[in-house]
């Protein structure tokens, strides 16, 4: 049973990343408004979040900051973090940058819907 | 300084970047063009000191001199190799192109357009010359958010800023996928060195191996703008500033290819070895789809950035199928190819930047006979058109020729049709084009209806009687390189043992985690070049006759009007397709990845 339920445990995160990943390009699919994809966008991004998160955790482990535990004690693992921190600055370059040309398509274009944003084709 | 020396392609741009940042609009905009064209020659020749100096073994630089201890990377290192540095440096070359050609090209105060250039500089610096996959995932994400910026950098008009978005949101997704394979691997092994990631993989090739790999694969393809993960590129050439074209299809789209071919050697080469016939046909069978849809969309196109925009997709497709031969002649012939194409299609963007600044339209119809006042942009539309066809002397050319004796030993002879096919049809377009708009041939379509999207954009620049220096001498010394290239003494050997030492894993590991001595390797015999000079003569010719069977006189035209009928009628869904829709190009992009990894996962499995 605890196999079961351990099993199941450690499994979660990969599960919901996976499940934020899928949701998250849906939402992208179907959208009818710019700011609300880019949000989805922002949920497919979270997914990589909670796979580092998952990647680095262990059980029992404590946070890796060696100056008050003795070195040797099970931590998770701090690359993990800092990936995600990276991750996180990264992406927060990119949104920004994309709800500014959001603004713009609403000034120039007169329209954040997708579906009116289509003069390129063919 | 040498000891320096390899950071200083990444360090160096993005120093003068935060500089001119600061100083914004308090400097003179000559003192700015110089500095950023400055920048760019440092990393021009620091890349190709760097490319010299690694002929001769791997040079492994660690950042803060974190080295590895008993064979285990902790620090981020830079393992750079002839091919890596060798697209650094072309990178580099291109940069300063466009910053000489933009010298007299946009008229608005302010380095924000340098800022931006030096940071996409920096960035696809560093994705050629890292040994971390995390690392080049970061540069990764810079050089997008640096072409976004780039992308939209006309925020007035509405067409720049929907071409960005659609470039944005598709190249994101791409990046989050390539970074959960790297999550993936990290799990696996615990290591980001891709020298550490391979051999603590060994031969292994299980579920989350293959997950791995068609995550990291099908990301970076985004950016390499295959089939069906192409529709952003289209999009952003036809509405970004033409500089910046010269470096989205020179360079930024073959670096997406560069990063799956690096990733395959360093990392996946032993995992997969087993199943190479397998991934050689899958890779193929993508790049001979987009060769073909991409050549097609080419000819029907009449917005000339947009028709440019899709003969680099097309010959992005020709340059996937020449990595999937997965052997070290193809790999050698690609990086000839990059080159070739790199400077023909960046000439061509350079050409049509001209027309629109001579003539205030990029539409091919509107321009018809307007090209006389214009001749040297169309002079070197021929020449360069030429070069997409694959004719001697051109660099394409040579590449194609050691692609193609390649192919030939693996049973894949065939590739050399689709070549010929993809460079016949997008050399036609670019000749059809200058033959309407210099010569004023063929019918006169502007006034029919058809159903299309954005066909034409706004100047650029405050237009002008003359042709600036500036923009004439750059596209010029781009098409003398281009046809001077193949006559490098020494190029096809240097080349060949450069391709070897690229796919060497076992020797890139050991001489990244253990300090050994390079091995030395002898390149294969140079091979009798008459048959693809042949090849590429009846190409040229070919491309020529459909040119002129387009734009033959009204009466004489009755006869193809059937044939020209029936391609348009087929062309029509896959116009269709291309529908300008953010939502459809995901859908497409999520449909691309499943289909890539259900078939790796049937054929592994």
């Amino acid at each position: 049973m605890t196999d079961l339920g351990g099993e199941l445990m450690r499994m979660l995160p990969f599960l919901v990343a996976a499940w934020l990943f899928v949701v998250g390009l849906y939402g992208i699919v179907t959208s009818r408004h710019l700011v609300h994809l880019i949000m989805c966008l922002v949920v497919v991004q979270t997914s990589t979040y909670l796979l580092l998160l998952g990647v680095g955790y262990k059980v029992g482990g404590a946070a890796p900051i060696f100056a008050d535990i003795p070195v040797g004690t099970p931590a998770v693992d701090p690359v993990t973090h800092a990936l995600m921190l990276t991750d996180i600055v990264v992406e927060a370059t990119v949104m920004a940058l994309l709800l500014a040309l959001a603004i713009q398509a609403e000034e120039r274009a007169g329209s954040v819907d997708p579906d009116q944003l289509r003069i390129m084709r063919g | 300084m040498n000891t320096f020396l390899p950071a200083t392609p990444v360090a160096v741009p993005l120093t003068v970047a935060a500089v001119l940042a600061a100083v914004n609009q308090h400097i003179a905009r000559r003192l700015a063009d110089a500095l950023a064209i400055a920048a760019s020659l440092w990393c021009l020749s620091a890349c190709l000191m760097l490319m010299f100096r690694s002929n001769h073994g791997l040079i492994v630089y660690w950042m803060g001199g974190w080295q590895p201890r008993n064979g285990a990377a902790i620090g981020i290192s830079f393992a750079i190799d002839p091919i890596g540095a060798g697209a650094a440096a072309f990178a580099s070359f291109l940069v300063l192109v466009a910053f000489v050609f933009s010298a007299h090209y946009f008229d608005s105060v302010g380095t924000l357009f340098h800022v931006l250039l030096l940071a996409f500089l920096a960035a696809m610096c560093g994705f050629s010359l890292t040994g971390d996959i995390f690392n080049l995932f970061v540069f990764f994400e810079l050089m997008s958010a640096a072409a976004f910026a780039l992308c939209g950098y006309k925020t007035e008009e509405s067409g720049p800023i929907q071409g960005a978005l659609n470039f944005a949101i598709t190249n994101t997704i791409g990046a989050f996928l390539a970074l959960s394979g790297v999550g993936l691997l990290y799990g696996r092994t615990g290591a980001l060195n891709m020298a550490q990631i391979g051999k603590s993989l060994g031969q292994t090739h299980d579920g989350l191996v293959v997950a791995a790999f068609v995550m990291i694969t099908c990301g970076f393809l985004v950016k390499a703008a295959v089939v069906p993960f192409h529709f952003w590129l289209a999009d952003a050439h036809a509405v970004a500033p033409t500089p910046v074209c010269v470096l989205f299809s020179g360079i930024m789209v073959e670096l997406g290819l560069y990063a799956v071919a690096r990733v395959y050697w360093t990392i996946f080469h032993g995992a997969l070895a087993q199943f190479e016939a397998q991934t050689r046909a899958i890779f193929v069978t993508v790049g001979v789809i987009t060769a073909v849809i991409g050549a097609f969309m080419c000819f029907a196109q009449r917005h000339i950035k947009r028709l440019l925009a899709y003969s680099t997709i097309s010959h992005t497709g020709l340059m996937l199928i020449a990595f999937a031969m997965l052997a070290h002649g193809a790999l050698a012939g690609l990086a000839l190819y990059v080159i070739g194409h790199g400077l023909l299609k960046g000439a061509l963007f350079l050409a049509a930047g001209m027309l629109l600044h001579h003539l205030g339209s990029i539409d091919e119809l509107k321009l018809r006979g307007k090209g006389r006042e214009a001749i040297a942009a169309s002079g070197l539309m021929l020449f360069l058109a030429l070069g997409l066809s694959g004719v001697p002397p051109y660099g394409t050319f040579l590449g194609e020729a050691l692609i193609d004796s390649s192919a030939e030993k693996l049973h894949y002879s065939w590739i050399s049709y689709i070549f010929m096919l993809a460079g016949i049809i997008t050399a036609a377009a670019v000749l059809r084009v200058v033959g309407r708009v210099y010569f004023g041939w063929g019918e006169d379509l502007d006034r029919s209806q058809q159903e299309e999207g954005e066909t034409d954009e706004g100047r650029e620049t405050s237009g002008g009687e003359e042709i600036p220096a500036t923009m004439f001498v750059p596209t010029l010394v781009l098409l003398l390189m281009g046809l001077s290239v193949t006559f490098i003494p020494g190029l096809r050997n240097e080349t060949q043992t450069a391709a070897m030492r690229f796919m060497d894993q076992g020797a890139y590991q050991q001489q990244v985690l253990q300090h050994a001595a390079p091995p030395q390797y002898q390149p294969p015999a140079e091979e009798s070049l008459l048959v693809p000079i042949i090849r590429g003569l009846v190409a040229t010719f070919l491309a020529l006759i459909m040119a002129g069977l387009v734009l033959l006189p009204h009466p004489l035209r009755k006869g193809i009007n059937g044939f020209s009928g029936g391609i348009s009628y087929i062309l029509r869904p896959i116009r269709i397709v291309h529908s300008g829709h953010m939502g459809d190009y995901v859908a497409w992009l999520t449909a691309g990845v499943a289909v890539i990894g259900g078939l790796f996962a049937y054929f592994i499995h």
